[in-house]
């Protein structure tokens, strides 16, 4: 059996052609288009080598940059000036991307709520009665905060004994009867003492397979905090 | 003078949003003249620049809130067992593309970036950093998106046009050469 694992990436066209202009030193007013056509070009056959899912975004940018290129191969009446420079298609988008990715940076240093600087935390006292304000977990927070759990615990702390590995059913089992008695957990909860690295795995794909089935809801008091698993009910109604 | 400070003062500490003027002179115009009030406000965030006050209070989203001081930021984040809240680089950017554009489409926004910013719309929906503010009336009728006081919360930012603008920025000279300079 093949095992064909597909990668996403979360960059997109523009950035691979930022990636390559900036790599061969490029000026983006004089793009030389048959450069990096043929790297970008290169870099598509790489990917798809790769496994990488290509969104269709990238093959229309292949398509433009194709299409610039056999424009500035076609004689140009002698009367146009820069203006009608058929990479303007390509330069104009581009400084606007990175203008736009400059002030993204320039906003990320700016001092940052929760992480630079904190206010009085009037969330956690509404908590106790009405749940609302809540943060719906996706999956890259709970990867975040089982990763943080891993790392928090320290290699002394694992019991180097081979331990009987729980099958995931029973974990959702074990997860769905303790949210019936307490109306939530935390996900430390879920492994109070001592557990192992496979046990934080097999907890985590059990919330998992629980989001997935929508048996509960996962949600955050603010971002990066506690990880809170509730029943599958907007936590307003449980009282 | 004095009394009117420490009354702005304990009205900034309860309040659970930033604080505006326009509300503070709603709550005690009656009782103080609104120039002494003006006044002592200034006073009072002058009182707070000082070092050795762990807090500072910051014009924010069109109001005022008492903040601590970044350098305590370690210490902070040890007592509330949190890690620093992350936005990914894509959210970033789109985040920062409808803060600029703003109202914009999820069209406008992915014409930008070159790729689809469907789930990450709705991560910053979610994050209620940016809002629907209405429709735009092409066809299809696609839905424009705006930021929220949550975002100039999250940035520190006393209003929209506090944002450096796209002038300002030169990303050019910032951005492309950043490699060889650095």
């Amino acid at each position: 059996m093949e095992y064909n694992v597909k990668l996403d990436i979360f960059e997109g066209p523009m950035d691979l052609l930022v990636h390559l202009i900036r790599k061969n030193e490029m000026d983006i007013y004089d793009i030389p288009i048959a450069v990096i056509t043929a790297q970008y070009l290169e870099y598509l056959d790489l990917m798809k080598e790769l496994n990488i899912n290509i969104a269709g975004n990238f093959l229309v940018m292949a398509a433009t940059l194709i299409h610039i290129k056999s424009r500035m191969l076609l004689p140009r009446p002698p009367e146009e000036e820069e203006e009608d420079d058929p990479r303007l298609e390509l330069t104009r988008p581009l400084i606007e991307y990175l203008q736009l990715k400059e002030a993204a940076e320039q906003l990320k240093l700016r001092p940052l709520l929760y992480r630079d600087v904190f206010t009085r935390d009037f969330l956690a006292k509404e908590m106790e009665g009405k749940e609302e304000g809540l943060i719906r977990v996706g999956l890259f927070e709970l990867i975040d905060a089982v990763r943080k759990m891993l790392l928090e615990k320290k290699e002394e702390d694992f019991i180097p004994l081979p331990s009987p590995l729980i099958p995931i059913e029973n974990k959702m089992d074990e997860i769905l009867d303790r949210i019936k008695q307490l109306g939530r957990i935390l996900l430390e909860d879920l492994l109070p003492g001592h557990f192992t690295r496979a046990e934080i795995i097999v907890a985590f794909l059990a919330l998992l397979e629980l989001v997935r089935l929508q048996k509960i809801v996962v949600y955050q008091e603010i971002e990066g905090g506690n990880i809170l698993i509730y029943d599958f009910l907007p936590p307003a109604t449980i009282s | 003078m004095n009394e009117i400070k420490s009354l702005l003062e304990a009205l900034i500490f309860v309040s659970p949003t930033p604080i505006g003027l326009k509300k503070i002179l709603e709550v005690v115009e009656d009782s103080f003249p609104k120039k002494d009030i003006e006044s002592a406000l200034s006073q009072l965030l002058k009182d707070y620049e000082t070092p050795e006050r762990g807090l500072y209070i910051q014009e924010v989203a069109e109001g005022f809130q008492f903040r601590t001081k970044p350098r305590f930021s370690e210490w902070i984040k040890r007592l509330k067992k949190i890690s620093p809240a992350r936005l990914s680089k894509a959210a970033l950017e789109t985040l920062a593309i409808i803060a600029y554009k703003q109202p914009a489409t999820r069209g406008e926004v992915e014409r930008l970036r070159g790729v689809e910013v469907d789930g990450i719309v709705r991560a910053l929906l979610e994050k209620n950093l940016i809002r629907i503010v209405g429709r735009k009336e092409i066809p299809g009728r696609p839905i424009l998106y705006g930021t929220t006081q949550r975002f100039l919360e999250l940035f520190e930012l006393k209003n929209l046009s506090s944002l450096p603008s796209l002038e300002e920025i030169k990303a050019l000279s910032t951005d492309l050469s950043e490699d060889e300079t650095e």
